[in-house]
């Protein structure tokens, strides 16, 4: 199964809100680093490696065209 | 037309002004905005008299509210209002977000066809007040004391004793009922001493409306972080007349004095639009936004809708169009109280049902804000991944946040819902608690058909009448809370109201909310659901 790139959020806005609520009072870096620990479990999760590579592969892309521009 | 701004309301002396003693009226209604002309205007529809008092001696210069949704425009056609609203406004259902310089998505807010009313239409705010006004005229029901300010209330009896200030010296009068759509810096919240407790945004917004004439489309654009406005966001919306309103994030510590200098605002202009277009100022605004609300909105017989009631940021278009909804929803119980057929209770409903959708529209408009405006870098991080991504991913577009904008609330758990029989997760837009889906039937609209009674209504795509709906008719037509009985077989209505393949029955509120629904006729269920929903029958809340 490829990547979902389709919403597949019952409540997007409440999620969205969960994510930054948990980043509340942290400063810079222990936001990095609380985003690492977050990739980390949701990577464990998902379990199906090649669908986290694919998802590391399109959020680089990402970076590196935001970088360009 | 000529400029309704240039209107002026004569201030006239009232009857009351030369008694002796405080004469007792039923309804006075305090602040003539959008709000307080509704509750007139449907509180006439229903044959009711009512005073309201305002201020002011013309319509606002500024254009402030300019969204109504579909929902607010639905409304305003029970008072045959819609069509004009429509007609002056400008249509739009397309969305363009914009980021640093390019255009990232677009989207439809009403990409289902068969409605009778878009999904918004932007018309200044003093034209809608200026169509409710002559609308009010033409009812004779409805007396404006313009000029006119509250200065004083005190209990009186069950009543209120309203002292009111005008320009020929102070008057007093009783007011049974008193609604006050006073709006964010309401008097009679002051007059009770009551909190207005929430957030304000640190983030200031320049807001300008400009005249020129320009071939673009009307649509909806939202640019984040664009090149002539950079690290903020900006909003271009069209209105009648070829004014456009403009709207410039200027972040939490521009200098208000120098901002508001028309020059600086049309370099500002100039830099979003091109150095050569040739416009006008129409009102040139700098705000803060809050988001606060009243604990209650019920206080005895004072009953406040509204920004009086609530306030919240723009984006969503959520102030103007949920206070049409609470007006929507306090009028016809407050008919039904006036006439005897509900109990006073019944107006606590008001206060359960308007507070549900008053803090679901905080949410929305905070969360909205935050997206727009983000606190630090982790949340400007998360902001700008969601956009990046927005261009090539659906699933980021979903999250892109530049104002939800305003759907009609559905009453959830409302004590006034009574059962539904369907199937779990089956066609939930039409739950108990939600406002009807319009849809054509027979050479009309539903909601036109539905009116502003308890209605049920049997969906059914077949063309015999269902057994029994003639003698259901009957008992319903002579209950305690009358219900009118109608049936339709149209495709789309019986799609919508999931009825294709079995008959389906609803009984809708006067506000053309849906009460209950069921999959079989059953006349005594819809006779109790009527009197639930008129508040006669008392369900302990949990």
């Amino acid at each position: 199964m490829p990547l979902k790139r389709e919403p597949n959020l019952k409540d997007p806005d409440g999620l969205y809100a969960a994510i930054l609520d948990a980043h509340a009072d942290l400063s810079e870096s222990e936001s990095v680093a609380l985003n690492a620990r977050l990739v980390l479990l949701l990577a464990n999760h998902i379990g199906e490696e090649a669908i986290v590579r694919e998802a590391l592969v399109l959020a680089r892309q990402s970076i590196d065209e935001t970088s360009r521009s | 037309m000529t400029d309704v701004r240039s209107i002026s309301f004569q201030y006239r002396r009232s009857a009351d002004h030369d008694r002796r003693q405080p004469q007792p009226h039923p309804i006075v209604i305090v602040g003539a905005g959008p709000v307080g002309l509704v509750v007139a205007l449907d509180l006439a529809a229903k044959g009711h008299r009512s005073i309201v008092i305002d201020k002011k001696s013309n319509l606002a210069a500024g254009s402030r509210a300019i969204c109504w949704a579909k929902r607010s425009l639905e409304i305003m056609d029970r008072f045959g209002l819609g069509e004009v609203l429509t007609s002056k406004g400008v249509t739009w259902q397309t969305g363009k977000v914009f980021f640093a310089s390019r255009r990232v998505f677009e989207f439809d807010l009403l990409p289902e066809s068969a409605h009778r009313r878009p999904a918004f239409v932007n018309l200044q705010q003093y034209y809608f007040e200026h169509f409710c006004i002559e609308a009010a005229a033409r009812t004779d029901l409805v007396e404006l004391r313009w000029q006119e300010e509250v200065v004083g209330l005190e209990p009186s009896g069950d009543g209120t004793l309203v002292q009111i200030r005008t320009p020929d010296g102070n008057y007093r009068l009783i007011a049974d009922w008193v609604i006050a759509a006073d709006g964010a810096h309401s008097t009679i919240r002051r007059q009770l001493g009551l909190g207005f407790e929430g957030r304000v945004f640190d983030d200031q917004f320049l807001i300008c409306d400009i005249k020129m004439r320009m071939a673009r489309p009307a649509e909806r654009w939202f640019w984040f972080d664009p090149p002539f406005n950079r690290g903020r966001s900006a909003l271009l919306h069209k209105q009648a007349d070829d004014v456009w309103r403009l709207d410039f994030q200027l972040g939490a510590t521009a200098d208000r004095d120098e901002e508001i200098k028309p020059h600086n605002v049309a370099s500002r202009v100039r830099a979003m639009l091109g150095t050569d277009i040739a416009f006008g100022f129409e009102w040139i605004s700098l705000y803060r936004f809050q988001s606060r609300r009243l604990a209650r909105f019920r206080h005895g017989r004072v009953l406040f809708a509204g920004d009086a009631a609530h306030q919240m940021s723009p984006f969503g278009a959520r102030g103007g169009n949920s206070g049409i909804q609470d007006a929507d929803n306090l009028a016809w119980k407050l008919d039904l109280v006036l006439r005897r057929l509900a109990p006073e209770s019944l107006l606590d409903s008001y206060d359960v049902e308007r507070s549900a959708a008053a803090d679901e529209n905080l949410l929305n408009t905070t969360r909205s804000t935050d997206f727009i405006a983000p606190k630090g870098a982790i949340s400007r991080a998360f902001r700008d991944g969601v956009l990046a991504l927005a261009e090539t991913e659906p699933l980021a577009r979903r999250l892109v946040n530049s104002g939800r904008l305003s759907v009609a609330a559905s009453y959830d758990g409302s004590p006034l819902n009574g059962p539904d029989d369907f199937a779990a997760g089956e066609c939930p837009l039409t739950r108990p608690g939600a406002a009807a889906l319009d849809a054509p039937v027979a050479n009309a609209w539903l909601l036109q058909a539905l009116g502003d009674g308890f209605v049920g209504v049997c969906f059914c795509r077949e063309r015999a009448a269902p057994a029994g709906l003639a003698r259901a008719e009957r008992r319903l037509a002579e209950g305690a809370t009358p219900v009118k009985i109608l049936t339709v077989r149209d495709e789309i209505a019986c799609h919508r109201y999931g009825a294709e393949r079995a008959p389906a029955y609803y009984l809708f509120r006067p506000d053309q909310h849906v009460a209950a629904r069921w999959r079989a006729l059953d006349a005594a269920a819809l006779a109790a659901a009527a009197e639930r929903a008129s508040g006669r029958t008392a369900r302990r809340s949990t």
